[in-house]
């Protein structure tokens, strides 16, 4: 396998008390669209920071590319970053703009020209490049950071939030061109973001973060299908837990009691987070059905239905099941001859074995 | 009976001409055929300012008055701009404490000032000069400019900075083609408010002249003599005219700064 392109090791960063990161080990893959993704405050921005250049670790080690970063100061580092507010120098055209990590290379004028001529057409925005650059629409901002960064082709390019301040069509829109730029360039992307759907669709492989640690590093199927605890289960997509009791192990098999569904023998492989400590099973919301006329399931359960959330193509259905409090959510496709079920139904839900994961 | 309406229309034109009456008559009787001042006038005449042009010891006064609020712009400034970037940049302890220290002589009043200066300078056994009321006027001065900077630099994004610094180059540099530009705006402020600050300056000034009148100096020694009354008019109005083009001049650059930077346009003299 070949280096990885960052690697973190044992990375602590203080502020004052406060530890914004603690302990984190970290391989970024050379080439990779690589997401840092958690709630606000988890530590996400401070670890992109700190690739950066721009925080200094309380202790740990750094490397990019197999050298340590120790005492290497941002602007002597092979990383660009693309900030949260664009920093877009104001005085300057969009075109001054992107020249500017050129000029401070000091290479040829020709060179300079035409390397930022490439930039401005890969982001597309060919004929702004003597536009006033406060004159520009939040998604050009965006591109003249993203034509500012790449022009300079880091090993690494760091998106911090990038497409926080976009409204929802321009930011799905930014995401697959973000995308495309990435397989287009081949440079290793490094993406804070708070969004699990962001994080979910760009991503080759996804760090989840809370309180400063990292929770799992996995692939976004991975992490959807078998997140390792019950934050991260929460945290990416939705999901329904149930108290559950382990009752013993033996060999491959692990004998559980679930709250309304009752005994069940299940794989050790779904506990997914490891066996120990284990309180909770989870499902998916869509890995649920209601059952229809004659369909039947390889289990069932009776529910009623307490909350009907119609959204056009989908339904989401909060029901009741026997011996819980908390409804839990069904997601339903609304196919043909499908109908919608109304508050205070009787429904049989199915459900399988195999779709629940053990959780704690 | 008035209403309101009524009310606020005569409030502001009683108050527009308090303001600006006594100003407007500087210019009437600067142009007045007459060595007295007052009504009714007698004729037309620009003679006042042709005695401005042959009076030498004015010329002196003005050419002191310039390189004092020239020197006291430049320097004060630049302090302003020290203070102002760590004040907003770095965080350091007794910060707030420091900059309220900085920021006292703002409201010390102008007279204890001067004597203090006055006490310092004759114990330390310097001669009075320029330079004594250039130092006067920097201290006063100085938190004036400190207060406009630090507005300019408090409107500055920290990231602008880091970005710079994170396409390759180095801190110096960054404060030269990032920071400084837009930050200028404020600095021209800083520069031109200093620069009135000083000129009109008179208490600390008249303390510290030693033989070196500035022209505030000048014009109060020369209102002893009657006579001198209309061509001190004629100044005035010179004065007057100068200064309202500064003022012009500072908020064309203020605007053309805002355009530049795309900085929603608020507040500036006019």
């Amino acid at each position: 396998m070949t280096q990885p392109i960052i690697q973190l090791k044992g990375f602590d960063k203080f502020f004052g008390d406060f530890a914004a990161l603690s302990q984190v080990d970290l391989d970024i893959k050379t080439g990779e669209f690589f997401s840092l993704l958690g709630p606000s405050g988890c530590g996400k921005t401070t670890l992109l920071r700190s690739i950066a250049g721009f925080e200094t670790p309380s202790a740990g080690s750094l490397y990019i590319d197999g050298k340590t970063m120790e005492g290497v100061p941002a602007n002597k580092r092979p990383t660009n970053m693309v900030f949260q507010s664009y920093a877009i120098f104001p005085h300057m055209s969009v075109a001054e703009n992107v020249a500017y990590g050129l000029k401070a290379r000091r290479l040829p004028k020709a060179e300079i020209t035409t390397r930022v001529a490439e930039a401005i057409a890969m982001v597309g925005l060919e004929g702004f490049g003597d536009r006033a650059s406060h004159a520009l629409s939040g998604g050009q901002r965006q591109r003249v950071a993203l034509a500012r960064a790449l022009v300079l082709k880091p090993r690494v390019l760091l998106l911090d939030e990038p497409l926080s301040a976009l409204d929802k069509k321009l930011r799905e829109q930014m995401q697959s061109e973000l995308r495309r730029l990435q397989r287009a360039v081949g440079i290793t992307f490094v993406l804070v973001t708070h969004d699990q759907e962001e994080a979910l669709t760009m991503s080759d492989r996804i760090a989840v973060m809370f309180d400063g640690k990292i929770a799992q590093v996995a692939t976004p199927q991975a992490l959807y299908g078998q997140p390792c605890s019950r934050r991260v289960a929460n945290f990416i997509g939705m999901m329904n837990f149930l108290d559950a009791k382990i009752l013993s192990t033996s060999g491959d098999t692990v004998e559980v009691e679930l709250q309304s569904l009752g005994k069940l023998a299940l794989p050790l492989s779904q506990a997914t987070g490891g066996i120990e400590g284990c309180n909770f099973a989870g499902v998916r919301p869509e890995m649920l059905t209601i059952l229809t006329g004659s369909q039947t399931a390889e289990r069932e359960i009776e529910v009623v239905v307490s909350e009907v959330f119609y959204y056009g193509d989908m339904t989401y259905y909060d029901v009741k099941l026997p011996f819980k409090d908390e409804p839990i959510t069904i997601t339903m496709r609304n196919t043909a001859g499908r109908a919608v079920l109304a508050v205070g139904e009787n429904a049989r839900v199915g459900w399988s074995a195999s779709s629940l994961l053990l959780l704690r | 009976m008035l209403d309101r309406g009524h009310f606020f229309k005569w409030y502001m034109g009683i108050f527009l001409v308090f303001l600006y009456a006594p100003a407007i008559l500087l210019p009437v009787f600067a142009f007045n055929d007459s060595s007295v001042v007052s009504f009714p006038l007698k004729g037309f005449t620009t003679k006042w300012f042709a005695v401005l042009q042959t009076t030498d010891s004015l010329h002196v006064a003005v050419r002191n008055s310039l390189m004092i609020a020239v020197t006291t712009a430049i320097f004060s400034t630049l302090f302003g701009v020290l203070a102002a970037r760590a004040s907003t940049r770095f965080s350091f302890p007794g910060r707030r404490s420091i900059m309220g220290f900085i920021m006292l002589p703002m409201v010390l009043p102008e007279i204890i000032i001067g004597v203090s200066l006055l006490v310092v300078i004759i114990q330390m056994g310097f001669e009075l000069s320029l330079w004594s009321i250039i130092l006067g006027h920097i201290l006063i001065c100085t938190p004036f400019c400190i207060a406009i900077l630090s507005s300019a630099f408090m409107n500055l994004d920290q990231s602008l900075e880091e970005a710079s610094f994170d396409l390759g180059q180095t801190r110096w540099n960054t404060f030269w083609l990032v920071i400084l530009p837009l930050v200028m705006p404020g600095i021209v402020a800083s520069l031109l408010i200093a620069f009135t600050i000083s000129l009109d300056e008179f208490i600390i000034a008249f303390f510290l002249a030693g033989t070196e009148p500035t022209l505030p100096v000048y014009i109060w020694g020369q209102l002893r003599f009657p006579q001198k009354l209309p061509s001190l008019m004629a100044l005035g109005t010179i004065l007057l005219v100068l200064s309202i083009s500064l003022l012009l001049i500072a908020d064309y650059f203020r605007r053309r700064g805002v355009r530049r930077t795309g900085i929603e346009n608020s507040g500036g003299f006019l």
